[in-house]
């Protein structure tokens, strides 16, 4: 597959078949439907960040006119999981902003009028909010039975640190020993959101007997389902989950919030339940992306080789195990080729939310951290830092640090496009500083359904598992064009429910168009296979004497069939007579999904007065493997790189000393606006897949990761100064400065 | 074939890094493991496997090879 | 709390409806007259997504009472696209895959129709300060921009 194929629809740019609905309002995404007779759910949240919840009565909001349902801890199942609890906080709050109780009343009003009248007691306890006092002996313990987990032994006395990871090859002590050049680097980054514009929201509207539906914004509908069912006690083919159209995720809306507290409260009410989060509550009670702490050490002789490589990562989990210290751990070093390295990573618990998966987690607080360091080693060869990264770079066959050899890659390729380009070549503009950076993720496959109906008229319609994040339907639709060889214009795909397709793990990860985009084309195959064996009895020869080509079945060359080629339109108008509709299927585990490589290069200036950043040009070159519709891989690259420059820049969650969220909203912990970028130049790199039938890699989580590493690197370049701690803001940046 | 554990694994395997196996197949091999280090599968069945350099969040019975190599990890999922 | 009874224009077609004192036009856009194509995405002001217009200014809906509609002519996302289909800078958006996940394109397009209603040859800068109060976490913000200069070069074509 690596041999350059010439599609005849893959690789164009056509009108997505969303978009109509997208760009009138029609589209319904999670707040956007209303039921009759439907409820207003609203939520209790801690004021606290650390308490044990010593008494919890809804009965007084229950007895307010227009209330209709309230549920707290007392509703649930006994023996929850950490998923359970972060549902609805049981002994102990654990962030401010856990959820207590709910109510559903006659109007949103009314529901916010029932919460003030929910009693409630704490035992305040000292909350837990950084890295440092978690780790630290003495700490203060969110859970009396957490014990670190993977150490050899099993430890005698619990800890905040709920798990640690090693890996490790080769000797690094030796290996730092043979480093003409050593360079260290401790770095910090807070807590940072998706901050994807639509909050969550969902109407569960459940009968007496436990049945019902759901429809709610998600990254996937069949695994909220799963997640629901389980911390509710309840049997999935009793609930049928609807996915809306979904106003962004990026990993937050891969897991469960409001849906349980819908669910028990429809149950309870007899009636449809809405409930919408608020901006605060997204903030305060979703998952934002861990906080980190990270060390690094690397070595390297004067040529460049990097001799050996070090990293001490600690993830804030917040208030349950589960940080991404795992792909954090084993992306640090990805890109590189070494010999000699130790990894040591830790989950530990804080008094904040529980954080939930946010593009490519984990990778770009390490990465970033490494990243900088081997920008720091460049200035100390005296190298170029491109030279300095293929120097090191993996390639097909290189040991990648968790493990196995890489197939075929595009770093390489990367970075020698990032050298020629013209963003690369022409000269910093005055007074700014240029900044590169590599990026990486692993990209995963997992199980996907599709089902493709050819319509009486010749028509396809595709029936997937996977909400449409940002554009997905538009490349299944080009993958059947290509497989079926129909026009994209006859080919429409739908987000089906929980009872009208096959399970589908959630849209995240970058698997969709890889896995999805399988499951359709081998749907499509299905169908090819059909209409052959259609075309074999309506000609009266063999089936292996029929082909497909350019949509039609044609008689195979040689094969003395005085016939007219059967196009779709032809077989579907007369599959009545020849063994009914025309229903292809697939459902998978798809394997073998393939690393995307980026290389990221940027231009900043910095105002020396006031700390502003202004970005003057970013440039983000990527392998995603075969491009199936070119204009939203570009838009993932750009949409990465702008969240990524914010993280850099401005975004971080702040804290009080209490471990109440200072900022809350929108205006205080501010995303990139239009203003704040320039155009974002992309270069795509297609190294195809050789695991896809069509070369796709997966594009969406790499671009997130190694802007942060670039803007730092951009921002030394311009100031002479190294501020390690991000965000590069104004305060941080005038502060700094002010030190060197 | 070769069969590599990363460091949070080698509580099960008694601090055993590497072994050398034969197996036709995946499930096979799972089993054979089992065997040498009895529950270890359960462990197993949670981590991502590499064969020959392709990850497998879960594999089954992907045939294997002598000279296969086979590298067990972590789960990775995504955003 | 009595409610109170407006009168106003909603894309052309007079609406009378009751609501409380406090509540805002964005929540009686959406919770009671069905106009669900103006989106909440923070309720604050902040993110833009609730932009429509009244007496053809930009305004946040979540930052103005309902009964300051009162006698007004609101435009929302429902009503850009005229007769004869979309509004070229509905089109535009589209040819430009200028939405990703599509929550915040319609304030992108009744912000973009307020510009350009105003200003029909803005450039880049211009384009930029404008739309810097819609946020938008897909695209980085490259292609909706571009897609509002091919808007703004249509609508010249046209005129």
């Amino acid at each position: 597959m690596s041999e350059a194929i010439d599609y005849k629809v893959i690789g164009t740019r056509p009108i997505r078949p969303d978009g109509v609905d997208k760009v009138t309002g029609r589209a319904q995404f999670g707040a956007d439907l209303n039921l009759p007779n439907m409820l207003y759910g609203r939520v209790l949240r801690s004021p606290h960040a650390h308490a044990r919840l010593t008494r919890v009565d809804v009965s007084k909001a229950l007895e307010m006119e227009g209330v209709y349902a309230a549920i707290s801890r007392a509703d649930f199942p006994e023996n929850p999981s950490d998923l359970g609890k972060n549902i609805m906080a049981r002994d102990k709050v654990l962030y401010h902003g856990h959820a207590v109780a709910a109510v559903a009343a006659k109007s949103l009003i009314c529901a916010e009028a029932a919460l003030a009248l929910i009693e409630t007691s704490y035992e305040v306890l000292s909350p837990v909010l950084s890295l440092d006092e978690a780790m630290a002996d003495d700490a203060t313990l969110l859970d009396d039975e957490c014990f670190t987990k993977n150490l050899p032994e099993t430890p005698d006395k619990p800890s905040n640190i709920a798990a640690v990871m090693t890996l490790s090859r080769g000797d690094v002590e030796e290996g730092f020993e043979q480093a003409d050049v050593i360079v260290e680097g401790d770095y910090n980054i807070p807590m940072a959101h998706q901050g994807y514009i639509e909050p969550h929201a969902c109407i569960a509207n459940i009968n007496e007997s436990g049945q019902g539906s759901v429809w709610t914004c998600t990254q996937g509908h069949f695994e909220f389902r799963a997640l629901t069912a389980k911390v509710l006690g309840m049997n999935v083919a009793d609930l049928k989950f609807i996915a809306s159209e979904i106003g962004g995720g990026f990993g937050g809306k891969t897991t469960i919030y409001l849906e349980p507290l819908a669910v028990l409260l429809s149950q309870q009410a007899r009636r449809p339940v809405k409930m919408m989060m608020t901006r605060e509550e997204v903030f305060r009670a979703s998952g934002p992306a861990a906080g980190t702490h990270c060390k690094i050490k690397v070595g390297a002789r004067n040529d460049g080789t990097i001799t050996a490589a070090k990293a001490w990562l600690a993830y804030e989990a917040g208030a349950f195990a589960g940080a991404p210290m795992g792909p954090g751990a084993m992306a640090v070093f990805a890109p590189y080729d070494l010999e000699n390295f130790h990894v040591e990573a830790f989950d530990v618990l804080v008094n904040k939310p529980k954080v939930a998966a946010y593009r490519a987690p984990g990778a770009p607080q390490s990465m970033h951290a490494m990243e900088s360091a081997l920008d720091e080693l460049a200035r100390k060869l005296d190298m170029d830092p491109l030279d300095l990264r293929m120097k090191n770079a993996a390639s097909e066959g290189t040991q990648a640090p968790y493990g196995p050899k890489f197939p075929a890659i595009g770093l390489k390729e990367c970075l020698e496009a990032a050298k020629v380009h013209p963003n690369y070549t022409s000269p910093v503009p005055e007074g700014a500083g240029r900044g590169v950076a590599v990026g990486f993720w692993f990209n995963v496959g997992m199980q996907s359904s599709a089902e493709v109906h050819i319509n009486e008229n010749g028509t396809v319609t595709i029936i997937e598992g996977n909400p449409d994040i940002g554009g997905s339907r538009a490349s299944m639709c080009l993958m059947a064009a290509e497989t079926l060889g129909v026009p994209y214009e006859q080919i429409r795909a739908v987000v089906g429910d929980t009872e009208s397709t096959g399970f589908s793990n959630v849209t995240g990860g970058s698997r969709t168009t890889f896995a999805t985009g399988m499951a359709v084309i081998q749907a499509c195959e299905d169908i090819i296979g059909q209409c052959k064996s259609r075309a074999a009895a309506t000609w009266g020869v063999d089936e292996d004497q029929v082909e497909w080509e350019d949509g039609q079945a044609i008689p195979s060359p040689g094969v003395n069939a005085d016939v007219k080629p059967l196009t779709l339109a032809d077989i579907a108008g007369n599959a009545a007579k020849t063994g009914g509709p025309l229903l292809g299927r697939a459902s998978l585990n798809a394997q073998g999904a393939g690393a995307s490589f980026s290389v990221n290069m940027t231009d900043l200036k910095v105002d020396r007065e006031t700390g502003k950043v202004d970005v003057l040009s970013f440039t983000a070159i990527q392998d995603a493997g075969t491009a199936i519709h070119p204009a939203y891989v570009e838009g993932q690259m750009q949409g990465g790189a702008a969240q990524g420059l914010g993280w850099a820049l401005n975004e971080e969650y702040i804290y009080d000393k209490d471990g109440v969220l200072e900022n809350a909203g929108f205006l205080d912990y501010r995303i990139p606006v239009a203003s704040d970028l320039p155009m974002i130049d992309t270069q795509i790199i297609e190294v195809p897949n050789p695991r896809h039938p069509y070369g796709v890699r997966g594009v969406g989580e790499t671009p997130i990761v190694a802007p942060l590493a670039a803007a730092a690197n951009a921002i030394r370049d311009a100031t002479g100064v190294r501020i390690n701690d991000l965000p590069l803001s104004p305060p941080n940046i005038l502060a700094q400065l002010d030190n060197a | 074939m070769k069969v590599v554990f990363p460091d949070h694994l080698l509580q099960h395997t008694g601090g055993e890094r590497e072994v050398e196996l034969l197996a036709v197949n995946f499930r096979e091999l799972l089993l054979a493991l089992d065997e040498r280090w009895p529950g270890i599968e359960e462990v197993l069945a949670k981590c991502a496997v590499a064969i020959d350099g392709q990850i497998y969040q879960d594999a089954f019975l992907e045939p294997l090879h002598n000279d296969s190599e086979i590298f067990f990890m972590q789960r990775i999922e995504g955003g | 709390m009595s409610k109170v009874q407006i009168t106003s224009s909603i894309n052309g077609e007079s609406v009378e409806f009751l609501c409380e004192p406090q509540q805002s036009l964005m929540e009686i856009l959406r919770e009671e007259l069905g106009r669900m194509g103006t989106k909440e995405g923070c309720a604050t002001g902040d993110c833009g997504a609730c932009s429509v217009l009244v007496d053809s200014r930009l305004v946040c809906s979540c930052l103005i009472l309902a009964v300051e509609a009162e006698g007004k002519e609101i435009t929302t996302i429902e009503g850009i696209a005229g007769e004869d289909g979309l509004h070229p800078i509905q089109q535009q958006f589209l040819e430009h895959a200028a939405l990703q996940c599509g929550i915040c394109t319609p304030g992108f397009i009744v912000a973009t129709k307020a510009l350009l209603d105003r200003n029909p040859d803005p450039d880049e800068e211009t384009i930029r300060y404008w739309l810097a109060g819609n946020l938008c976490r897909c695209t980085g913000y490259d292609k909706i921009i571009r897609a509002v200069q091919g808007a703004a070069k249509e609508l010249a074509h046209q005129a």
